[in-house]
Parts: structure tokens; sequence; C-alpha cells
């Protein structure tokens, strides 16, 4: 059974890259700057956001844009791959209905075109902690342990979300509304040290505050994550991976009918 | 001798929900539950199909619209399960059903024959082997660089097939595709379909054109109303179905 499911993955690898190229190729075919975007546009989003909350709000945090950036390249990242997976069913469903293929190829490959664009976020990081003269720490190298627990967890939400959206479409409006206020719920923009006690304890129950904490530590405070976060990520990505599969081969064949 | 066992259709059946009460929005959803309003009807589009097609045996399927000849199709090519049976399938399978469904419209000709070939389940390499043949069946050669969305309908499905027909699968799928593209075409992709057919493919032929379907295939399966009405010898079936 697994031997199965492992050839038909190999027989259908050579797809998983082409809908990834095409994803980028497509994103950036018409513009002059091409993929250079992948990195001028987190770099913008950090310039505006660093402008307007260390002089409107005047949070005070050290290195404040590596701080906001470091956060949008985790949160975006989140955001990204969890609502373009949400449509990568009922976008291929002219090709669903024709061909045979491996349905949980479509979810993969949103999920790693984000992740190309998640390590051009994280060097746009590297550049910036350069220029403003940000410290260096050999932790940094570290970094891929809070990304892939991010990502398998981004990919369990992301088959839920897919699943999902092929019988109740309007959840995509919803998503919209959702992933904005969960921005709040995150510290991307703010310092958890801010936040009152129980805003802070709901603040920690969201998963990606775990991934991002992780993240800032190894990268901007040179220390390590803490064993217990380490474990808390690893359980949650592994649940949602978990959760993720089995809505996912239960109604996959149920797609067919609704799209 | 008995040639081997190509697809095996054991006893299949299909249900289908009707559409008219499809929900589809979370809110319809519980909208309808509130007012107790979610109930489905259901049909059969296929009742109890069993058949067997043999390796080099050449299959059509032919019915009158509805009778269930491209669901039938589909559970074949593994789209869709069906709700009750089996479909065994032994070897590898070309399915040509609507043509074009696997391109890319923003991408350049070239690059959809990757993309098509990946979805046949061949990598870059191998395409690359096949590129030239391609190109000089589709006749495209110019305009490989091109952005599919320019092409014309007879380009499309030019390409389509020349992708589609690329190597030497033990089982054709073609579903109403020799409908597309002038005469000239049409005569060079059933020489093409022919060619293949010589060398020991397994053809599953739907077609409305009763005359196609008789040239190409030695054996008929007659689908109406979801039943199978008739299996067997194509001429024979064939007078019979154009007498109607």
């Amino acid at each position: 059974m697994l031997h199965r499911y492992f050839q038909n993955f190999k027989k259908f690898r050579p797809l998983l890259g082409e809908l990834v190229e095409r994803d980028i190729k497509i994103k950036y075919r018409r513009s002059v700057l091409g993929v250079l975007w992948t990195l001028l546009n987190p770099l913008l989003m950090m310039c505006i956001l660093a402008i307007v909350f260390s002089n409107l709000f005047k949070f005070d945090i050290e290195n404040y844009p590596v701080y906001i950036l470091s956060g949008q390249v985790i949160y975006n990242f989140f955001n990204e791959s969890t609502s373009s997976a949400m449509s990568a069913i009922i976008n291929n469903a002219s090709l669903i209905k024709k061909v045979y293929i491996p349905k949980y190829m479509f979810v993969l490959s949103r999920i790693l075109s984000s992740i190309i664009n998640m390590l051009a976020s994280h060097c746009a990081l590297l550049i910036v902690m350069i220029v403003v003269g940000c410290e260096m720490h050999w932790t940094m190298i570290l970094f891929p342990i809070p990304m892939f627990l991010l990502i398998v967890f981004c990919l369990g939400i992301g088959l839920i979300l897919s699943a999902v959206t092929v019988k109740f479409r309007d959840i995509m409006h919803l998503y919209g509304v959702f992933t904005t206020g969960l921005l709040y719920l995150t510290p991307v923009i703010y310092a958890m040290s801010l936040l009152p006690g129980w805003l802070y304890k709901i603040v920690m129950i969201n998963p990606i505050t775990n991934y991002l904490m992780m993240y800032r530590n190894v990268m901007m405070f040179g220390s390590w994550f803490s064993p217990g976060s380490f474990l808390l990520g690893v359980v949650e990505a592994a649940a949602a991976l978990l959760i993720g599969l089995s809505v996912f081969i239960r109604k996959q064949d149920t797609f067919i009918l609704n799209i | 001798m008995e040639e081997r066992l190509m697809i095996e259709v054991e006893d299949v059946s299909m249900q289908f929900s009707l559409s008219s009460e499809k929900v589809n929005s979370l809110k319809e959803y519980i909208i309808k539950t509130i007012k107790r309003q979610v109930h489905s009807e259901t049909f059969w589009a296929l009742n109890n199909i069993t058949f067997n097609v043999r390796a080099g045996e050449s299959v059509g399927l032919i019915g009158l619209n509805g009778s269930g000849k491209s669901t039938m199709l589909k559970i074949i090519a593994g789209v869709m399960k069906p709700t009750k049976g089996n479909v065994k399938v032994y070897g590898q399978m070309a399915p040509l059903i609507e043509l074009g469904a696997g391109f890319d419209f923003d991408l350049t000709a070239r690059e959809n024959v990757f993309l098509n070939g990946a979805i046949l389940g061949h990598s870059r390499e191998e395409m690359n082997g096949y590129m030239d043949d391609i190109i000089e069946f589709s006749e495209l050669e110019k305009f490989m660089d091109t952005a599919v969305k320019n092409f014309s309908s007879g380009m499309i499905s030019r390409l389509a097939f020349a992708i589609a027909t690329i190597g030497k699968p033990d089982i054709l799928i073609v579903d109403e595709v020799l409908s597309v593209g002038d005469f000239r075409f049409q005569q060079k992709c059933e020489e093409r379909i022919r060619t293949m057919l010589d060398s020991g493919t397994t053809l599953l032929f739907v077609s409305h054109s009763i005359e196609q379907v008789k040239s190409l295939c030695s054996k008929v399966v007659w689908l109406e109303g979801g039943f199978m009405k008739a299996c067997g010898d194509s001429a024979r079936y064939c007078d019979e179905y154009a007498g109607l």
C-alpha cells in the first residue's frame, strides 16, 4: 500500500516541479524586475511598516526594522501558503475533471512556491541585518528548524482548507478576514511585553507565535529556542499534518462531484 | 489464445446527487440545515456495467447523449471512483479526454509541452526526447515560443493531440477529440491512432461519429440510459445503432 503511494509520487514528481515553476513564472512574467520582486516586495513592505510604527506608535524595540521583517517572513508564509493552498483544488478543476493526478500534488505545489517566496524574504532579512549593522550570531544557521516545522504545519492546514473549500466556497472570503485578525494575534509588529496578561495568553496559544519566536530567537537574539517550545512546535506541526491528511484522504474522492 | 486483460470493468454503478439542490457555500448550508431543507435526490448514471478489454483490442463506446459514456470513461481513467464495483487497469494509460485541458494559456507552447507531459507522468528529459516529434506532428515550429492564449483552437488541439500520443502507451483513451481541426488533420490523427493500434496499443474510443467507430473499432460497448444494452462485434451493433 505504502509502496504504491511512493511509486505514484515518483511518477508525478516532475509535475510538482512544473507546477511550481509555472506559479513563479506567471507571477513575474510581465514585470520588468521579474523574480527580483520576491525580494523587493518584503523589503518595501518592511520600510512602510517600520516608518509607520516607529514614528507613529513609537514601539521601543531595538532594531525595529529587523524585528518587523523577521515577523513578516514567518507570518507572510503562513498567510500566503495556506491561502493559496486553499484554492489549489478549485483552481485546477478543469484538470482534475479530465485526468487522473494525485490531488495532493496541487496543494503541495502551492506550498512549495510559497517556500521559495519565504526564502527570498529570508534573504531580504539578511540584507537588512547587514545594512543596519545588526549583530550576527552563529545561531542563525539554525533557521531551517523553525521554518521546517512551520512548513509542515502549513501543509496540514492547507490540506484541510483545500478540502473544505471544495464544498463550501464562501470560506475563502471568511479566511481573508480570519488571517487579518490573526496578524494582530501574532507578535509581528508589536513586542510581547506590551500585552496585558489575558491577551498575552491568547497570543501564546496561537501556534504561529511559537514558530515566530523560535525564528526570532535564532536570527535576532542569538539564543536557542527552549526545548519546550521546540517540542510544542513539533507536536503542533505533526497534529496539523495528520488531521490534514486524514481529512484530505477521506474527502478527495468527492472533489470531482463538487468542482 | 486469449490475450491478456488490459481493462477489467466489474459490475460498476455510479450514483450522482442531483445538482438542483446542491449546496456549495457554508451560508447556504447553515440556512438550509436550519430550515431542514437539506435533502438530496440521487440518480444512477451507470448500472451494473461489466466488460473486459484485452490487449490489442479496440473498443468503441457508443450511445446517445446522457447514456453514461463519459462517466464510464472517467471511471476507467481514474478521475472518478465508482459508487459500486471495480475497475482494474493493467498498463500505462494515455487519456485524450478533451484536448487542451492541461494547458496553461499564459505559458508558451514549449512550456506547455513540459507541463502536459508532466501531467501524463513524463519527466522533462523524456519530453525533450519527444520534442521534435511533437513539433513536427503539430506543425507549429514557428510558434513554439508563443503564449498559447494567442493560438487558434485548431492550433491548440494539434499541439494537444501531438503531446497526448507521444511514446507508446499500452492503452489509449480517446473521447470525441477527432471532431476538431480540419479534415486533413483529422486524417492525420486517425492515421496516428491506426499506427498505434498496429503496434499493439489497446484503444478505448468514444465518438458520435458512427463511421469512425466502425472503421477504428473491432468491438463496441453500447450504453443506453446507464445500462449496458449490448457488447460485441462492432459492425453488427454499429449498424443496429445507426438504424435507431
